[in-house]
């Protein structure tokens, strides 16, 4: 047997923008296991709701991640929307739902670009960043804000979205179709890219569901859960079919990710066609009273929020299980027994979001 | 901004901030924005770097690892504070794991304000830098000159 070595990996490491720290315990070049530590990015939020009043909290809600910060905001307000009985406008369900999936092809942009980055393709890296520019374009323009929107409140929308600017959407959206397609040429059938993807970190249907993965990494392995299906926001009304694949290799995460680009695409479209004419937000009277869990779907896979409240403006507890928190236990299942040089990108693939586990 | 005598290569970390900013440094370097027309380039190791770009604020497990990469770069070295929160702890001030800016720990040369900072900003704050950096590099030149002609 040949000597254990231990090789660090973070907290700050160039493929990765955020801290998490690995040991990786090494045998010549194969990773035997990975021990996590986390907490460089935690600072209490969750504890912050005894300071902040319900109303005053989804500003720090949509600040647990900075990346998916409109569902974060979204998922706040529903839970307390329910907890309250408060009737949401359809309009501002509408436009909810299409910002939550501008949110989703941002993200997964970003991840798309992040992992060509990983595997050394940087021109592809830039690229995918080239497009999502085009998307932050559409909704700066809507909301006011690039990354962090601040555009959801407990009862409705702040803004609401002109036709003209909606019409113009479906043509952007024509647009950013044909340059994802040209994007996703390259991911699905680039040969250089497929030897790093194609057959590293299966994680087989049975893990995937003992680990309790979530998202597109428990749909890459043939689980076809989507919490859209529950039918919030607008999902009720809109069609759609969870993304899935079977063989749950890096490869099938990423066509999980590309698909559901061309999905959020034509949910948009289908939000943009049926949206109602109406007012975008109700009065919010009184505090909250009771508890309620929300579950949503985000880009990197379902989200739970736990919302207690007392009678009182300031909320008894808040808690957020998030989709990164539910894949670090199949991450480390990877890790184990594959090769140094895919560690990035088998860390990429669960698509990380360590602002949101660590909160 | 003077002509630039060397092109600054930042380094990068995420002390504690939501990504907002993060993905917002990253934007800096794609083509919408593009740096590298300035010979800003991002870079992994700290003892290639000359600009230290931290975004979000101090906490107890972090605190060392910020330290430990300033006194891994190279003097001159220039600190670029980005967001809000990085400059005093923004809206996540009040939690119990947040101990404030980064100024706390470092001296930091430029502020660069917003929640989540606007790439432009970022950018304007790192041009910034680089005039302090030079500023610093003439200072340490002088100095070293000095020694060597025996006048301190």
């Amino acid at each position: 047997m040949s000597r254990r070595t231990i090789i660090p990996f973070g907290p700050q490491h160039p493929v990765l923008p955020e801290p998490i720290h690995l040991d990786l315990v090494m045998e010549d070049e194969k990773v035997v296991e990975a021990i996590p530590s986390i907490g460089f990015v935690h600072r209490g939020l969750e504890k912050l709701v005894e300071k902040k009043d319900f109303i005053e909290y989804i500003y720090v809600a949509e600040r647990i991640c900075g990346i998916c910060s409109f569902m974060h905001g979204m998922g706040y307000s529903q839970a307390i929307e329910q907890i309250m009985n408060i009737e949401v406008p359809e309009r501002a369900v509408f436009l909810r739902t299409i910002w939550a999936e501008f949110s989703r092809l941002h993200s997964h942009l970003l991840w798309l670009g992040l992992l060509a980055d990983a595997f050394g393709f940087e021109n592809l890296f830039m690229n995918c960043w080239r497009v999502r520019e085009k998307i932050l374009d559409i909704i700066e323009e809507t909301t006011g804000g690039r990354v962090i929107f601040g555009s959801c409140k407990v009862g409705g929308v702040r803004k609401d979205i002109d036709p003209v600017t909606l019409k113009r959407i479906d043509k952007l959206l024509a647009e950013l179709e044909k340059e994802i397609k040209d994007i996703s040429n390259v991911f699905m059938n680039e040969y250089t890219v497929k030897r790093r993807l194609v057959g590293v970190g299966v994680l087989s249907k049975e893990d995937a569901h003992v680990l309790g993965a979530v998202g597109p990494m428990m749909r890459a392995s043939g689980i076809a859960q989507d919490m859209r299906n529950l039918g919030y926001g607008a999902y009720s009304k809109l069609e759609f079919e969870p993304i899935t694949r079977t063989n749950g290799d890096s490869y099938d995460r990423c066509a999980v990710r590309i698909d559901e680009l061309f999905q959020s695409i034509s949910l948009i479209r289908q939000a943009v066609d049926k949206i109602p004419e109406g007012p975008v937000d109700v009065k919010v009277t009184g505090n909250p009273d009771g508890e309620y869990f929300a579950r949503l779907e985000q880009p990197r896979g379902e989200v739970v929020y736990y919302i207690k409240g007392n009678g009182t403006k300031f909320l008894d507890r808040v808690r957020v299980r998030t989709p990164t928190f539910a894949n670090v236990p199949a991450l480390l299942k990877l890790l184990q027994g594959c090769d140094f040089a895919d560690v990035p990108i088998l860390i990429l693939t669960i698509d990380p979001c360590i602002s949101c586990t660590e909160r | 901004m003077s002509s630039l005598s060397k092109s600054p290569w930042i380094l990068h970390y995420d002390a504690s901030s939501c990504n907002g900013c993060d993905i917002e440094v990253l934007a800096c370097l794609t083509p919408m924005y593009d740096v590298e027309r300035f010979g800003i380039i991002n870079t992994g190791n700290p003892k290639h770097a000359d600009i230290f770009v931290v975004t979000g604020s101090v906490n107890e497990q972090n605190i060392d690892v910020i330290k430990n990469l300033y006194n891994q770069m190279p003097d001159p070295k220039v600190v670029v504070a980005v967001g809000i929160c990085a400059a005093t702890g923004g809206i996540f001030r009040e939690c119990y794991n947040v101990m404030g800016g980064i100024d706390q720990v470092l001296p930091v040369d430029v502020y660069v304000p917003g929640c989540a900072a606007r790439p432009e900003s970022i950018i304007d704050g790192i041009v910034k830098a680089t005039t302090i950096l030079e500023e610093k590099y003439k200072k340490m030149k002088e100095s070293k000159s000095l020694v060597k002609k025996g006048r301190v």
